[in-house]
């Protein structure tokens, strides 16, 4: 009798119906509860990604270690200066530049936490788009940490990028949604990271160039440090591609925010 | 004989050798190839399945008498998914570090083909303690091809295990341990085509061992 009861159609209908509204709600449910603290995690983590680009992390001899959430936002605090926020154009004419008091005012949000997928996806539907940008200090030092984002091989790919006022590379992090393990997932590694380091963004003419991620360039160990390149991770082309793309259109945004800068002086 | 009967301890150990998921019943090999490059994912992927499989087993047996045969699959499914959806959410907001590894596995975790195989094959039939041992059993036989596969992997293709150099540094001008010999790492070891090479090699090695697995 049994089988008979789960073989009917309207058993098999009711059960479903119940099944979906069982699990629905128990997903709903738990997503809800754990939002906040979720998004508090993701809140931090930005705040640790931000102050590892400009070097303020606990790393030891060999892996990337942030510096502990309970000590980041002190940190944040203390050593990020201001946060501006400059809005340009679909063709990447600056439309205007704000401190983050000013942007604060406006939306009530902390540039840090601006949507950099949402904002790049504006620019491609024409729309005006929102570029935080960091601004760091530390021993003397000024850092202008500005945020990035791409596609890898199977999924996104971002990370943060620190530079000094004449656009060289002072630290980057680059994370990753599901690349490879042991292949493309190795951009968050610190043996790829760390060659960013000292790498120029212009050329010498100071034409806005990019740091390419090449194969095979005849400097591994990459020393020379004004040929816009950096090693590539064999078995992680696509990848590296990624990282690449992602350089070039989001840091190339912030080019005539340095010219500006650079004139003022 | 201790804790469990003697047939199910078999439920363990069969899958552990003579009834492996990977090597025998050739499931679950899309994940294997996949993730097993470096140990640690092995090893994250390998306790991620004992768990979902272990869990899911016995919610599947529990409701076994009640899944209309018509939808079961779709049942199977909707049951591993907001399973691993649970874990994946409380992780985040409890273990964050630890969420960020595991994120890449949710999706493999879900349509990896032992668990669907398990659910349909055994929890169906059987009540929940011997399906939660099926499970475990399962997961455990195939995080142990997981692991043999990760280790070699990473051994072989980067030097290193668990990202801990063991054969010394490759880094030109700083030659050391087996390199400063002309050892050489094999990249190709890193690619998934080797993954398929090592399993198969694990096959004729298990195979070649007990004549009574050879199918005609």
């Amino acid at each position: 009798m049994m089988e008979n009861k789960t073989d009917k159609n309207s058993y098999t209908i009711l059960f479903a119906i119940g099944m979906v509204l069982v699990v629905g709600g128990l997903l709903a449910f738990t997503a809800s509860s754990l939002k906040p603290a979720i998004y508090e995690n993701v809140r931090l983590e930005k705040q640790q990604n931000i102050l590892y680009a400009m070097g303020i992390n606990d790393n030891d001899e060999s892996s990337a270690v942030f510096i502990s959430t309970d000590k980041a936002p002190q940190e944040f605090e203390a050593n990020i200066k201001d946060q501006i926020v400059i809005t340009v154009d679909a063709d990447g004419k600056i439309l205007k530049t704000q401190t983050r008091d000013e942007y604060f005012e406006e939306t009530k949000e902390e540039p840090y936490l601006i949507d950099v997928k949402k904002q790049k996806a504006n620019m491609k539907e024409g729309k005006p788009r929102k570029l935080p940008l960091f601004v760091g200090e530390r021993d003397g030092k000024t850092y202008y940490v500005a945020p990035i984002y791409g596609k890898g091989l199977w999924d996104a790919i971002w990370g943060y990028v620190a530079v000094d006022k004449d656009m060289v590379v002072r630290g980057a992090y680059f994370d990753h949604k599901g690349e490879t393990p042991g292949l493309g997932a190795n951009i968050k590694q610190r043996f790829f990271m760390d060659d960013f380091y000292g790498e120029h963004l212009l050329t010498e003419a100071g034409v806005f160039k990019g740091i390419v991620v090449a194969k095979g360039n005849a400097d591994p160990k990459n020393n020379d440090k004004t040929d816009n390149e950096v090693d590539a991770i064999a078995g992680a082309t696509i990848t590296g591609d990624g990282v690449t793309a992602m350089i070039k259109s989001d840091l190339k945004l912030y080019m005539p925010y340095f010219e500006s800068i650079k004139n003022n002086n | 004989m201790g804790l469990l009967s003697k047939k199910d301890s078999k439920l363990i150990l069969d899958p552990l050798a003579d009834n492996n998921p990977i090597t025998i019943q050739v499931l679950g090999i899309c994940s294997a190839l996949a993730i097993t490059a470096e140990l640690k994912a092995s090893i994250v992927m390998a306790i991620s399945v004992l768990f979902v499989l272990g869990i899911g087993n016995v919610v599947i047996s529990l409701m076994r008498n009640i899944i209309p045969s018509k939808i079961r699959i779709i049942v199977q499914l909707v049951v591993v998914a907001a399973l691993v959806i649970i874990v994946d959410q409380v992780l985040k907001a409890f273990a964050y570090e630890l969420s960020k590894t595991l994120s890449v596995f949710v999706g493999l975790i879900i349509t990896n083909c032992i668990i669907m195989g398990r659910f349909e094959a055994f929890a169906l039939a059987n009540g929940p303690w011997r399906s939660f041992l099926d499970g475990i059993g399962n997961a455990a036989g195939y995080g142990l091809i997981l692991i043999i596969v990760g280790f070699f992997r990473e051994l072989l293709g980067s030097g290193t295990l668990l990202g801990i150099p063991v054969l010394g540094n490759p880094i030109p001008g700083e030659l050391s341990g087996l390199y400063a010999y002309g050892y050489e790492n094999n990249g190709f070891m890193l690619l998934s085509p080797m993954a398929l090479i090592v399993v198969g090699i694990i096959i004729w090695i298990q195979r070649s061992r007990n004549k009574a697995l050879i199918e005609d």
